[in-house]
């Protein structure tokens, strides 16, 4: 059943690939959709199924006699099983609103889209780290072709090619590690390795650890590895940024936590507040420059680093409590940004132009597109009762607990931050506040061959789902019950390679989380609280010139050079490995 | 950021790396050592299923699931390739024979020499795939000979020739259902390796062709019109 | 001196590293890019090197002959069709770089923003 969802949505892009030039574009849009309408279907039995007992299915039979196995597991806990489910849905969503959209190269998107999810599916389920990779690099060649795919335009191409190649450089130092992990253990399995790695070289299993964890960081868009995202975001195809942000950068943090869990934990005693100072300085840094960016796709990509930092905060709590809201904050923070890149995607479509200046005003009358950016804005600060809300009371509930005062008002800046930005472009798009700007004349292609006269329901009809769905999150007390039961599992080591090599029992004494809290109510208020004064701030033309020899600095250090980024690549890795020694 | 800036950066990095990597490095089992537990099993397991060669037995049996995402990582990028080097709005496509790509003015010598070797590589290309389960060699070796054979007719200035011999369509339509039928001895099936390698053969002989395809039509005949050359810098 | 085969693969890589933040030339990027990735190939396959072990195929050795790690070499094969797919890919994109900006020198492209 499992490996029925990778392989579906696999074998149909391969027909679609091979016949789709000869199909009208309706039947290509009605198959792609359809498959994977039943590929959610799939996974939400699987998550079912899961949720009584995690599914592992040892692929080809090769099944572990006497503890190891020469094969590959395809591994379905209820947190890897949902995480699938998330991508399907955006996938879902992402194609109906693309019925009206690229009309280009036969079927080949269709077809690209569908091996994304395959992709992002098995990179999810799979239980084995060298397949994580290949899986890995799989979603990555996707991720740069649907990047590209607009290849007439500069832009596109120069942004497509950072991404490549600084992914691509992330992903063979985690092979590194890889190596260094087999020499040791003699084993590829997370299961099997993590059942050697107790009494091995300390020094070893940290260098390890750095290595396999930077190509995740680098997908994660954790500072200082984070410099492709914004490049990569501003450019691809809106259903492509929805997938991107929605989920694709999130698994990231999923690989790392995974690795850790299954494999490390315990073992790598730096680990969690190595991560928490690159959640930190990421949450912080990428709400920063989502204020200081005015292209609105652009600005939506740096939000998406900065929330990232935050979930990848609450993942390095190490605690299952904690990791139960990171994955909730994950879930809010999908509906919202993919609700916004489709909502930034309709202006695009109307006024060939993603500058926030030049549309100022020109937004009045789409009112959908409007109120999806009001409902956004206030779910990124983090108001209540929206997923993104509920997860972080959770998260700095459990960072409270472990003495990490400082956690909840990183949280709080980075909402306030990312939302006022995000209000701020609502206030000026879509009710003309501030002064009119001038423009860069500088016109995008409209994605949708000629302007449409009016929007068509296919693409407002997922923003407003998504956009309700993730604002209303925290009220779902059952779902906030199911993703603790998730995130006690994940943590249980001892569960997940019994389960996995001997077929054992996995249960994980799990006590049901609330966010209703005082302390989380006060932390959500305060986002919004702090989001008014940045967005109103931000309608001000200049910056104020004591901040702007930093502000001017830090846009440099942006710059769009490759060798740039992998210099800071390089830099990140010592870092990270710094942290870990001496944490 | 200035190149002194940028120099700094990847020398602390650069140093930090090297320091972490030999610290690694010298904890590792010695070189050549005895220690293989997984490369011991993959032996046995091999030899069960009467699969002589491991490498095979490994890729094609063993961690069938590794080599699915590699397949389709070729065929995404033959894909990604029809995609990022398609003729755009703002060029047009010459035909081949028009702009005298050949065939060129070479000696017969050379031309005979390739005319000759086509078929043998061919050949080759083919046994290759056939004894992987047997012998070194396998789907992907065979496939890249295979893949490369046609392109003797290039080198021997004959553009058109190849041009000829390549349907386009055919060759994607052939990559997609190799990577298709692939995928489901992959997922449903073990013990398949001699399929499995003529799959990958084809396959990677397709992909190849397609990539270089789009390749050559890049550097020999998509002209940008002058009017909308792209924005230099 | 063991240990020699292990840091080779490591100076491989910062080697690779150095040549993609010094390059002026986005094609020269791209090769840098898989001469890292060259390194793993090196890694992979020192570590499984036993000594006086031969090629794991038993087609002409006994079964029980002695042969190194099957796995890293099917590892190191699935290694390369990755380096060559991607790099195959990531030169597509310098081609339309040139072909959109009319240079290819990291320091001539302007900014993304």
């Amino acid at each position: 059943m499992v490996q029925a969802a990778i392989a579906a949505p696999a074998l149909v892009a391969v027909l679609l690939a091979a016949g789709g030039r000869w199909l009208p574009r309706p039947l290509v849009d009605a198959v792609a959709t359809g498959t994977v309408l039943a590929v959610t279907v799939l996974l939400g039995a699987v998550l079912a199924a899961a949720l009584r007992h995690p599914v592992v299915a040892w692929l080809g039979g090769w099944r572990p006699r006497g503890g190891v196995s020469a094969g590959i597991p395809l591994v379905a806990d209820p947190m890897a099983a949902g995480l699938a489910l998330l991508v399907a849905v955006l996938t879902l969503a992402a194609l109906v609103f693309s019925w009206r959209y690229l009309v280009e190269v036969q079927a080949i998107y269709h077809a690209l889209m569908l091996l994304f999810t395959a992709a992002m599916c098995a990179f999810v389920l799979t239980g084995d780290l060298f397949d994580a990779f290949v899986f890995f690099e799989l979603m990555s060649v996707i991720a740069y072709v649907l990047t590209g795919y607009k290849a007439e335009e500069p832009r596109t191409v120069h942004g497509a090619l950072n991404f490549g190649v600084i992914n691509s450089l992330g992903a063979y130092v985690t092979l590194m590690g890889i190596g260094l992990l087999y020499a040791r253990t003699g084993q590829l399995g997370f299961a099997a390795m993590g059942a050697r790695l107790p009494g091995q070289d300390h020094r070893l299993v940290t260098v390890a650890f750095a290595l396999v964890c930077t190509g995740f960081l680098v997908k994660a868009a954790a500072v200082p590895f984070h410099f492709w995202l914004a490049d990569a975001h501003a450019v691809a195809p809106t259903p492509v940024c929805v997938l991107f942000s929605g989920v694709m950068v999130e698994l990231g943090v999923y690989a790392v936590a995974r690795t850790y869990w299954a494999t490390f934990a315990g073992a790598v005693p730096g680990a969690g507040p190595a991560l928490a100072s690159l959640g930190v300085v990421t949450a912080l840094l990428g709400g920063v420059m989502c204020v200081l960016q005015r292209h609105v796709k652009r600005l939506l990509a740096y939000s998406t680093v900065s929330h990232v930092g935050v979930i990848l905060l609450g993942v390095a709590a190490l605690d299952h409590a904690s990791l139960a809201g990171a994955a909730y904050y994950l879930l809010g923070h999908a509906g919202v940004k993919s609700a916004l890149f489709i909502a930034a995607g309709t202006l695009l479509n109307r006024f060939e132009t993603l500058d926030e200046r030049e549309l100022h005003g020109r937004g009045r009358r789409m009112r959908v597109p409007g109120a999806v950016f009001l409902i956004g804005g206030l779910g990124l600060a983090g108001m209540p009762p929206s997923g993104l809300w509920a997860g972080k009371s959770l998260m700095d509930e459990a960072a409270e607990r472990a003495g990490w005062w400082w956690a909840a008002p990183v949280g709080v800046v980075a909402s306030a931050l990312t939302a006022g930005a995000v209000l701020r472009v609502w206030l000026r798009v879509f009710r003309g506040v501030g002064p009119s700007g001038e423009g860069t004349d500088e016109h995008e292609d409209t994605e949708t061959g000629p302007r449409m006269s009016r929007l068509p329901w296919t693409m407002l009809a997922p923003a407003i789902v998504l956009a309700g769905g993730a604002v209303v999150l925290g009220l779902i007390t059952g779902l906030i019950h199911g993703v603790s039961h998730a995130a006690g599992l994940f943590v249980d080591q001892r569960g997940y390679v019994a389960a996995v090599l001997s077929g054992g029992a996995w249960h994980a004494a799990s006590e049901p989380l609330h966010p209703w809290t005082a302390a989380g109510v006060i932390g959500g208020a305060a986002g919004v609280v702090l989001a008014v004064p940045v967005a109103v701030l931000g309608l001000r033309r200049p910056a104020p010139r004591l901040l702007r020899p930093a502000v001017d600095r830090l846009r440099a250090a942006h710059s769009g050079h490759v060798g740039e980024y992998a210099a800071w690549l390089t830099a990140g890795v010592a870092l990270f490995g710094l942290l870990l020694f001496t944490a | 950021m200035s190149h002194r800036a940028r120099f700094a950066v990847f020398v602390i990095g650069v140093a930090g790396l090297a320091v972490l990597y030999v610290l690694a490095a010298f904890r590792l089992p010695d070189f050549g050592g005895r220690f293989h537990p997984y490369g011991e099993r993959a032996v046995t397991s091999a030899i069960a299923e009467r699969t002589k060669n491991v490498v095979s037995s490994v890729n094609f049996d063993q961690r069938a699931f590794d080599t699915v995402g590699e397949e389709l990582i070729l065929f995404a990028s033959a894909l990604g390739a029809v995609v990022l080097l398609r003729t755009v709005r703002r060029e047009r496509e010459e035909e081949a024979g028009e702009h005298g790509y050949g065939p060129a003015d070479v000696f017969d010598a050379l031309r005979l020499t390739g005319y000759a070797l086509l078929p043998v590589t061919l050949l080759i290309g083919v046994y290759i795939v056939a004894h992987g389960h047997l012998s070194p060699g396998g789907g992907f070796q065979g496939g890249v000979v295979l893949g490369t054979a046609l392109h003797l007719l290039y080198l021997t200035g004959d553009y058109p020739a190849l041009d000829r011999l390549r349907p386009v369509p055919a060759f994607e339509a052939g990559e997609a259902l190799a990577a298709g039928v692939f995928v489901i001895l992959g997922l449903a099936g073990a013990g398949l390796v001699i399929p499995m390698n003529a799959m990958v053969g084809l396959e990677v002989g397709c992909a190849i062709v397609l990539v270089l395809t789009k390749f050559f039509e890049q550097a020999l005949l998509v002209r940008t019109d002058e009017a909308g050359k792209g924005e230099g810098t | 001196m063991s240990h020699l085969p292990y840091l080779a693969a490591g100076w491989i890589l910062l080697a690779g590293i150095f040549g993609m933040v010094t390059s002026r030339n986005l094609v020269h990027v791209v090769v840098c890019l898989s001469v890292t990735q060259s390194a793993t190939y090196v890694l992979l396959l020192t570590i499984g090197y036993r000594k006086g072990g031969t090629a794991p195929v038993f087609s002409d050795i006994k079964p029980t002959g002695k042969v190194v790690d099957p796995v890293v070499q099917a590892m190191a094969l699935t290694d390369i069709v990755v380096n060559a797919t991607v790099t195959a890919l990531l030169l597509a994109l310098a081609v339309q770089v040139a072909k959109r900006r009319g240079t290819i020198d990291p320091d001539q492209l302007r900014p993304l923003e």
